[in-house]
């Protein structure tokens, strides 16, 4: 569990805490480390966001992941 | 936006494997962390790769690399007050003991899935409370901010490690590695400011977890290798950025301070643990240890080696036989991220 950090979305936010969820299942989280609003997704390792989730950049390694398993890369 | 399923699509993962069985030379990889270690076997990766492309496990399970000496004197804390643990601490075996049999015979030992939590503990009581500070980049900076925000009796006994100092003595070793598959979530702290040195000497990519994640990792180092190349690659772009996260990284160095540390298998490395700046002395439970211990690694297990690539489980005459997740002999067969207990939960012998 040390370096396992999962995606969970942040469904309330009060001052540095937050609450996350995943799954339908609801985590208390701090989110000292980000700036995040409601809504926003993040890694959650050992109760801390450590970061915000790039949806940008998540499209776009799918894209270069699709790319290079056609051969194109 | 699904984070998660996309990478894991199986059609994605055999055309990934597909591209990868095309290069044909004998090389060796190494993933440093031990979640992708687990990742690998969970989902089965080797058998999508080509026999001549090897992975080796490395270093990157704290409580793997936590030395003999390290698990004895975290033991003897709980003679002084309430020890909360990460649940991978628990089982590993020290010289004389481990934190269960103590908790057995009647220690306060609890086990906590945040630093946060061991804060709350430390809130509704008068005992002193004594964290148990294991864990990388990804780990220190959140028990640097537990420290800040606790009451007077919380305190960490620190064994945080940092990943590119290992790095450096690792290809500094014998042993021949052509790739580092970087460990995901210490870079998402991080960045990859501090593997720079690795530039133009080896092909690193910083990979996301999920089977794709992996295996489009693994052809990037491929790429890498067929163009000459030696750079360092982000395939996890979605939490990686190359400067890291600031804010932690700067809760991290408010409360600690680079120190020399003792590894199991790679020994002792300048500047490659954290220690509790004197600010902040009275929250390091390390000065409540006052006992000298006889430390010894336990004989016959090879973990040492297991953690820099050199050997297998397999080649460990103790792993499945003496030592197992019920009674394991080395902490690579305790952690969650330990090595033989991912060759042993995937590997047939559950």
């Amino acid at each position: 569990m040390m370096c396992l950090g999962i995606p969970v979305k942040v469904v309330e936010i009060s001052g540095n805490s937050a609450i996350g969820e995943i799954g339908g299942v609801k985590r208390k989280i701090d989110i000292s480390f980000v700036d995040v609003k409601v809504g926003d997704y993040v890694i959650l390792h050992a109760g801390f966001a450590i970061q915000k989730l790039d949806e940008e950049e998540a499209e776009e390694t799918l894209k270069l992941l699709r790319e290079m398993s056609d051969g194109l890369y | 936006m699904d984070y998660i399923n996309p990478f894991r699509d199986s059609e994605m993962c055999s055309a990934l494997s597909k591209e990868i069985k095309k290069f044909g030379r004998e090389v060796r990889f190494m993933e440093v962390c031990g979640t992708h270690t687990m990742a690998i076997h969970r989902y089965g990766l080797k058998s999508l790769l080509p026999e001549n492309i090897r992975l080796l496990s490395g270093p990157g399970c704290p409580v793997c690399v936590t030395s003999s000496m390290d698990i004895d004197r975290m033991i003897a804390c709980t003679h002084a007050g309430i020890v909360a643990t990460f649940g991978d601490m628990l089982r590993v075996p020290g010289t004389f003991s481990s934190l269960e049999k103590e908790k057995a015979k009647g220690a306060d030992v609890r086990v906590v899935y945040s630093p946060m939590d061991a804060v709350e503990i430390a809130r509704k009581t008068a005992k002193n409370v004594i964290f148990l500070g294991v864990g990388f980049e990804t780990t220190a900076p959140s028990v640097a901010q537990a420290i800040k925000s606790s009451p007077e009796n919380f305190m960490v006994y620190p064994m945080h490690k940092l990943v590119p100092p290992a790095l450096k003595k690792l290809l500094e070793g014998k042993n021949r590695i052509d790739g580092f598959l970087l460990p995901g979530h210490v870079c998402t702290v991080t960045g990859t400011k501090g593997y720079e040195f690795l530039k133009g000497k080896i092909p690193c990519v910083v990979s996301g977890f999920e089977p794709a994640d992996i295996l489009a990792s693994i052809l990037m180092l491929v790429k890498q290798i067929e163009e000459g190349k030696a750079d360092i690659e982000i395939e996890y772009g979605r939490s990686v950025k190359r400067e890291g996260n600031q804010k932690a990284m700067e809760t991290m160095y408010e409360v600690y301070e680079p120190s020399g540390a003792l590894w199991r298998g790679l020994g002792y490395i300048e500047s490659s643990g954290l220690s509790i700046r004197k600010e902040f002395g009275s929250k390091d439970a390390s000065a409540l240890i006052k006992e000298e211990f006889e430390s010894e690694e336990r004989e016959g297990c090879r973990c040492g080696e297991v953690l820099q690539g050199l050997v297998e489980p397999v080649d460990c005459p103790l792993f499945s036989r003496v030592c197992t997740p019920l009674e394991p002999i080395g902490p690579c067969m305790v952690s969650s991220e330990g090595t033989c207990a991912a060759y042993y939960k995937y590997g047939g012998y559950a």
